[in-house]
C-alpha cells in the first residue's frame, strides 16, 4: 500500500491553450478510496493518466509512496489500472489476461497458476478460466479486468470509470462488489467518474475537478454539504442546488429545503413566495418547478423537492408560501463564486 | 445495374480463363486451324519437362523469399510509421510511391541500378574499402543465378512493400490503443508489448496481407520480365514468366495455357488455407 502524492501537477496538451491540469496538489491516505469526480473535460481522466505514466506532465511532480515516480515508465511505478473499456487482450484466455502482469513481471511461473486462481476467486469468475473475452458479458469483463489488476498486488490501484460500460441494474451491483472489494483488499484506490452518485457511495473523500483546477476536496458528506463554490454545490445533487442573488451574495439552498412553510417552524425558517408552474411525479418523491414571486429575484427559477408522503396539491400558476430552514441556507461571494460567511436574511 | 458489371468481369475474366481452359486440352498452337482434343497430354508433357519443374521451384522461391521480406519489412515500416512524429505524412507518401509508380518505370530504374557496367551499387561498393572488390569483376547482380534471384525478390518486396504496410497500418490503427498502454501498465516492455500484444492482435490482418501478397507474388512476371527475363539459364524464370514466353512469345499457345492453369489449383489451396487461419484467428 502507498500514498499517492501531486504536487503543482499541469498538463498543457497545446502550448497557449488552458491547461488541462492545472496545478494540482493532491495527497491519498493509506489504503484510502479516493474519487476523482467532473464533468467530461474536467481533467479527471488526464489527471489519473499522469498518475499512471501514461501522459507526461507539463510541469508538476508526482510521489508514489514518497518515491518520484513523475519520470519513471508506467511498468516502473508498479501500480494497476483498469480502464473504461477494460482493455482486455482479446487474443488470450481470461487466465492468460490475467496472468500477464506475472509474467511480465517476472513472476516465477510456479506461482502464476495459484495466484490466478487467487485473483479469479475473489472476484468468482474461476469458470471462466478458459474463455475468450469476446465470449464475457460486460460485467464478466470487468471483473476480469480487475483480476488482472489485483493478481500482481499493486500498491496503487487506478480505476478509470470501470461501471461506464456497464447497464443501470448491473452498474448497482458492480459498485456495491467493488464497495466490498475494497474494504477486503485495502489498497489505495483513485477511481475517476462523472457519476456523482458513484463517487458519494464509493468514495472516503472526492476530489471535485471543473476545468482541469480542483475545485474541493472532501468527504461525500462534506462536498454535499458544505460545497467549497457554487461550482461544486451545483455539480453534486440532482436536481442541483437553487442559486439565488442577492445583493453581493448568492445564497444556495438544496431543492430538498424548500418546503411549504407550514413544514417548517417559524422561528428557523426563511419564506418566501413560491410561483407553482407544474410538478414531475417520481414515486418516493415529487419534484416542483417554480420560480420565485418576488419582483426583485426576477423571477428566478427554483426547484423543489418534496417527499411524495407530503400530501400537498397546488393549482399551476398559483403562489404558495414557501421556506427554507435558516441553517441550510448556503452563502457565496457574488464575485469569486466562492463559500462566504453566513449572514442573516429575511425574503419577506 | 448488375448486369454491365458482371458482363465485364464475364468478358474480361471469364472469358480467357474458358479459353485457357479450352486451349489446355488442345494442340493448337499460333496460325493452327482447327481444334484437336490431346485429353492431358499437355500436362503430362510439362511436367516432365525440366525447365517447368525449374520455373516452379523458382516461383516457390520467389514467393516465399520476398513475402518473408516483406512481412518483416512492412510490420516494422507499420508500427514506425503509426506514431505520431513531424513529417509524417510526407513520409507516408514517400512511402507509397513504389506502390503507385507504373511497375515498368521502377523496374527499370532497378535494371540500371543493377546493370553489369554502370551499377551504382557497385560503384558505391568497390570504392569502400571494407569490401575488397575487385574493380574490374564486380559482382554480376543479374548475371549470376543466385545473385540474380536475390535481385528479383528484393525489387518485387520493394514494389509489393507499400501495399502491405498500408493494410497493416490500418490494421494497427484498428487496435484500441488501451490495450498497449494496458500492456505498459501491466509491466511488459517494449519486446513483450511488440510480440505478445500487437503481432498477435496484428495476426488476422497480416493473414490478409499475407494472402494478397501471395497471390500478386505467384502471379506476377513484370519484374522477372523487365529484369532477368528468366535468366541466367532459366534461374529466375517463374511459372507465369514460363507460360508467357511458351504460350505467346513461342506460339505454343496449348502449352502456354496449361502452365499458367497449374497454378489455379495452388492458389486455390493457398487461399482457402489462409481464409480459414483468418476466421480462427478472428478477434474482436
Amino acid at each position: 500500500m502507498a500514498v499517492v502524492e501531486t504536487k503543482g501537477l499541469t498538463k498543457v496538451f497545446k502550448k497557449g491553450e488552458l491547461g488541462a491540469v492545472n496545478d494540482v496538489n493532491l495527497t491519498t491516505q493509506e489504503g484510502e478510496f479516493l474519487v476523482f469526480l467532473g464533468p467530461s473535460g474536467s481533467g479527471k481522466t488526464t489527471l489519473l493518466r499522469m498518475i499512471a505514466g501514461l501522459e507526461t506532465p507539463t510541469s508538476g511532480q508526482i510521489l508514489i509512496g514518497g518515491q518520484d515516480v513523475t519520470h519513471l515508465s508506467p511498468r516502473e511505478r508498479r501500480i494497476a489500472m483498469v480502464f473504461q473499456s477494460y482493455a482486455l487482450y482479446p487474443h488470450l484466455t481470461v487466465y492468460k489476461n490475467i496472468a500477464f502482469p506475472l509474467k511480465a513481471q517476472k513472476v516465477p511461473k510456479e506461482q502464476h497458476k495459484q495466484k490466478v486462481e487467487w485473483a479469479a476467486g475473489l472476484l468468482g469468475i474461476e469458470k471462466l478460466l478458459h474463455r475468450k473475452p469476446r465470449e464475457l458479458s460486460g460485467g464478466e469483463r470487468q471483473r476480469v479486468a480487475l483480476a488482472r489488476a489485483i493478481v500482481r498486488e499493486p500498491t496503487v490501484f487506478l480505476l478509470d470509470e470501470p461501471l461506464s460500460n456497464l447497464d443501470a441494474k448491473l452498474r448497482t451491483s458492480a459498485r456495491e462488489e467493488l464497495e466490498q472489494f475494497h474494504s477486503r483488499v485495502k489498497t489505495t484506490t483513485i477511481y475517476v467518474t462523472h457519476d456523482q452518485v458513484e463517487a458519494m457511495a464509493l468514495g472516503d473523500r472526492i476530489v471535485v475537478l471543473h476545468q482541469g483546477v480542483v475545485r474541493q476536496i472532501g468527504t461525500p458528506k462534506e462536498v454535499y454539504d458544505d460545497p467549497a463554490d457554487t461550482f461544486v454545490a451545483t455539480f453534486l445533487g440532482s436536481p442541483p442546488m437553487n442559486l439565488i442573488p442577492e445583493e453581493r451574495d448568492i445564497v444556495g439552498f438544496r431543492p430538498e429545503h424548500l418546503l411549504p412553510a407550514s413544514l417548517i417552524s417559524p422561528d428557523q425558517r426563511v419564506s418566501m413566495h413560491f410561483h407553482f408552474s407544474h410538478e414531475e411525479y417520481l414515486g418516493a418523491e415529487r419534484i416542483l418547478y417554480g420560480s420565485l414571486a418576488d419582483k426583485r429575484f426576477e423571477a428566478k427559477d427554483v426547484i423543489s423537492r418534496l417527499p411524495s408522503r407530503v400530501e400537498a396539491s397546488f393549482e399551476p400558476g398559483s403562489i404558495v408560501e414557501f421556506a427554507v430552514p435558516r441553517n441550510e441556507l448556503k452563502f457565496f461571494d457574488r464575485a469569486t463564486e466562492k463559500r462566504s460567511e453566513p449572514r442573516v436574511i429575511s425574503w419577506q | 445495374m448488375f448486369y454491365p458489371a458482371m458482363i465485364y468481369v464475364l468478358a474480361v475474366i471469364g472469358l480467357p480463363f474458358a479459353l485457357a481452359v479450352v486451349y489446355a486440352f488442345s494442340d493448337i498452337k499460333v496460325g493452327s486451324v482447327g481444334y484437336h482434343f490431346v485429353g492431358l497430354q499437355n500436362f503430362k508433357s510439362i511436367l516432365h519437362s525440366a525447365t517447368f519443374l525449374r520455373a516452379l521451384y523458382d516461383s516457390f522461391i520467389f514467393t516465399v523469399g520476398s513475402q518473408i521480406l516483406v512481412l518483416v519489412g512492412s510490420t516494422l515500416l507499420a508500427l514506425a510509421l503509426e506514431k505520431k512524429f513531424r513529417g509524417r505524412g510526407l513520409v507516408r507518401f514517400l512511402m507509397l510511391l513504389p506502390w503507385v509508380a507504373p511497375v515498368s518505370i521502377g523496374a527499370i530504374g532497378w535494371k540500371w541500378i543493377l546493370d553489369s557496367l554502370y551499377s551504382v551499387i557497385n560503384w558505391v561498393l568497390v570504392r569502400v574499402p571494407i569490401f575488397h572488390l575487385d574493380k574490374f569483376n564486380p559482382p554480376q547482380w543479374l548475371g549470376e543465378p543466385a545473385l540474380a534471384m536475390a535481385s528479383v525478390i528484393v525489387v518485387h518486396t520493394w514494389r509489393l512493400l507499400p501495399f502491405s504496410t498500408v493494410i497493416l497500418l490500418a490494421g494497427l490503427s484498428a487496435i484500441p490503443k488501451e490495450i498497449p498502454e494496458a500492456a505498459e501498465i501491466d509491466g511488459a516492455g517494449f519486446w513483450r508489448k511488440m510480440f505478445q500484444i500487437n503481432i498477435p492482435m496484428l495476426l488476422p490482418i497480416l493473414n490478409v496481407a499475407l494472402l494478397f501478397g501471395i497471390v500478386f507474388t505467384f502471379t506476377d512476371m513484370t519484374v522477372v520480365y523487365i529484369l532477368t527475363r528468366g535468366g541466367p539459364y532459366d534461374t529466375t524464370q517463374v511459372v507465369p514468366s514460363l507460360a508467357f514466353f511458351t504460350g505467346v512469345l513461342g506460339g505454343d499457345l496449348s502449352e502456354g495455357a496449361a502452365i499458367s492453369l497449374f497454378m489455379v489449383p495452388i492458389l486455390v489451396i493457398v487461399a482457402y488455407l489462409m481464409l480459414r487461419a483468418a476466421n480462427r484467428s478472428e478477434v474482436t
